[in-house]
């Protein structure tokens, strides 16, 4: 198990080394760091002291190593627009991404499971087609398209929830949060029912295709035949057995969520860390951009490697053959 | 592929179906219509001579200062939105279409050349492979459009970042399953190059179950290249592919000029959901086992 997980964390600090590279170069030598990092109205002597304390007169080798540096220390600039270093910018918006993924993510659980499982133990009733057909609409229906039909019915149609924007929130653990507040829950509504319906289509198909694989195996008829009450049979004998790749793909996909968050923030006024990505790359405001990228590509490699991790430990099969 | 052979798979498996039926009408519809754009469309929206202001913002339905009508109604620079949305469905189309064809060739070939040479290569490819696969597709997009900038050509090849990896992978297992087959090693001995056998073996015998997936992926690089624009780090203003004219009508959207966003939006989901039945049919049909329990 110690090999696996030393195997494991070398490959995740290869991949975070290639991606801190790849900014690397694309920030620094493939554009202008001058033009890029500096505000325009910036004066000879401010830009003499950015080539001065980023070794930008050095040869690149220097240069990358300085931004490594800076990187490890949380040094990642000062934004254009907001004057602010970056990383404290990003910690401001943090919280209303997460919130929003955590809480579409409960939702994606709580509805997609028991939708598959009924659809999976069911699989020729009209109800389970019907379930199927909507999760195939679900997946091929681009996520932004579904928010904007959800603003157009929801907020300019029926004129019940707010179209945008994140409402009164409250102070908690040194954060502001909407999810403590009545109006933070209306603003939230449409946005996470957008970011959750793409999880709920998944986590159904995942969940029915699991039921059906798992119903017809012999511990299930063995234990029907035991004459166990069918809500025992699948809370505890089928339940656990379709868990387990449930909980892998829950794993990887919550950062997907937080990505796609780019595009249910930007389509609801979110505001969160999609929508400060979105509009920096409008605004030209590279040093957030840069620790964007940086920080989610870090977050990435962090969450595969937990997971990989938890996998190893709860399925042997995985363990012995990344060793052998 | 005989003549006979493709006749009864449209017979079978595209007519055989009233949906998939449907939904291939509706393709080969959208094709041409982005394909004679100029020719189908009521006025050419980027020809500044031929639209006028006066005639912004209009319903669908209301005529034009001329008297025509404007069936989908007009944005707020009075262009006449069906012909925008002809234009748009142009440029999805063949960005999708383009990025899809070069992403899935390169898999094709990373693919084949993992599994025949093996070893360092093949390592090497299953490697960038893990690489990419452990990012969704739209980081990694978003990630190359931040770094360059927008244009059509940097959203196919963002595009093909996202498409190509898991291409490889599907080629590498079909092309492995061939490489222990008894002609592979009659080629070997025959004294044909390494590039030739793969090329005139390897190649046909490995790309089918990719080739099932092709409608599937350009379904979903349309989708893509929908998104990104909407976001706004797609194709440029000069060239507005259908998720970019989403984008313009939203901020239009609370103002009550729902027609500007919807309308093109209503296309693109029709257009994916055509692509997607075509392609679920095709791919039941090749998999023996989805067959069995769908039919």
């Amino acid at each position: 198990m110690l090999s696996f997980i030393v195997n494991r964390v070398a490959h995740s600090l290869v991949v975070a080394w290639i991606i801190s590279a790849i900014v690397f170069f694309g920030m620094y030598v493939v554009a202008d760091p001058i033009d890029s990092f500096l505000p325009e109205d910036a004066t000879a002597a401010d830009e003499q002291a950015f080539i001065e304390a980023y070794n930008l007169d050095k040869p690149a080798l220097v240069q990358y190593g300085s931004f490594l540096i800076r990187l490890v220390q949380g040094d990642l600039g000062i934004s254009f627009n907001h004057g602010e270093p970056v990383l404290d910018l990003i910690l401001d918006r943090l919280p209303a991404t997460l919130e929003l993924a955590v809480i579409a993510l409960a939702f994606a659980l709580l509805i997609g499971i028991p939708l598959g499982i009924f659809s999976g133990l069911n699989p020729r009733t009209k109800r389970s087609k019907a379930t199927m057909f909507l999760t195939t609409i679900g997946y091929s229906v681009p996520n932004f398209w579904q928010g904007i039909v959800l603003i157009l019915v929801f907020a300019v149609t029926l004129r019940l929830l707010p179209a945008g924007g994140r409402g009164d929130t409250a102070t908690f653990l040194g954060a502001e949060w909407a999810f403590l507040t009545l109006d933070g829950w209306r603003h939230m509504a449409l946005p996470v029912i957008n970011l959750a319906i793409y999880k709920i289509c998944m986590h159904t198909r995942l969940a029915r295709s699991g039921t059906r694989e798992t119903k017809t195996q012999e511990f299930m008829t063995f234990a029907k035949a035991k004459g166990i009450a069918d809500q025992t049979l699948i809370r505890s004998h089928l339940l656990p057995n379709i868990l387990i790749p449930i909980v892998t793909i829950t794993g990887l996909e919550f950062g997907a969520l937080i990505a796609f968050s780019t595009v249910t923030e930007t389509v609801f006024s979110w505001p969160g860390l999609g929508k400060l990505l979105i509009d920096s790359i409008k605004l030209g405001d590279q040093p957030v951009v840069t620790a964007y990228l940086v920080l989610i590509s870090f977050m990435f490699v962090t969450i595969n490697l937990i997971v990989d991790v938890v996998y190893a430990l709860i399925d042997p099969r995985i363990r012995y053959s990344a060793q052998g | 592929m005989t003549d006979s052979k493709i006749k009864d798979f449209f017979r079978d498996v595209i007519f055989g179906d009233p949906m998939t039926a449907l939904g291939f009408v509706g393709v080969v519809l959208f094709l041409l219509v982005a394909l004679f754009a100029p020719i189908i469309a009521p006025q050419n929206p980027y020809d500044l001579g031929a639209i006028s202001i006066m005639d912004g913002q209009l319903a669908p339905g209301e005529s034009l200062m001329d008297g025509t009508i404007a069936i989908f109604g007009t944005d707020e620079q009075g262009r006449d939105i069906l012909s925008t949305i002809i234009y748009g469905l142009r440029i999805s189309l063949f960005v999708a279409i383009t990025a899809s064809t070069i992403g899935t060739a390169i898999g094709i070939y990373l693919g084949l050349i993992s599994a025949y040479y093996g070893g360092v290569v093949d390592s090497i490819v299953m490697r960038l492979v893990d690489v990419k696969m452990s990012f969704p597709g739209i980081l990694l997009a978003l990630m190359l459009l931040a770094l360059m900038g927008q244009g059509v050509e940097k959203v196919i090849l963002a595009l093909i970042i996202g498409i190509w990896a898991s291409k490889a992978r599907v080629t590498r297992s079909a092309a492995l399953g061939e490489i222990r087959k008894e002609y592979m090693r009659a080629a070997q001995l025959a004294g044909l190059s390494a590039n030739q056998i793969i090329l005139r073996y390897l190649l046909p015998n490995s790309i089918a179950p990719v080739i099932v997936m092709l409608p599937m992926i350009i379904s979903g690089a349309i989708a893509a290249e929908a998104t990104l624009s909407f976001l706004g780090v797609g194709v440029p203003i000069t060239e507005p592919s259908l998720g970019m004219l989403i984008a313009n009508g939203f901020d239009y959207l609370l103002t009550g000029y729902w027609w500007i966003s919807i309308l093109p939006g209503v296309v693109l989901v029709v257009l994916v959901l055509c692509i997607n039945v075509v392609a679920d049919r095709i791919r039941e049909y090749a998999n023996p086992a989805l067959r069995h329990e769908t039919m």
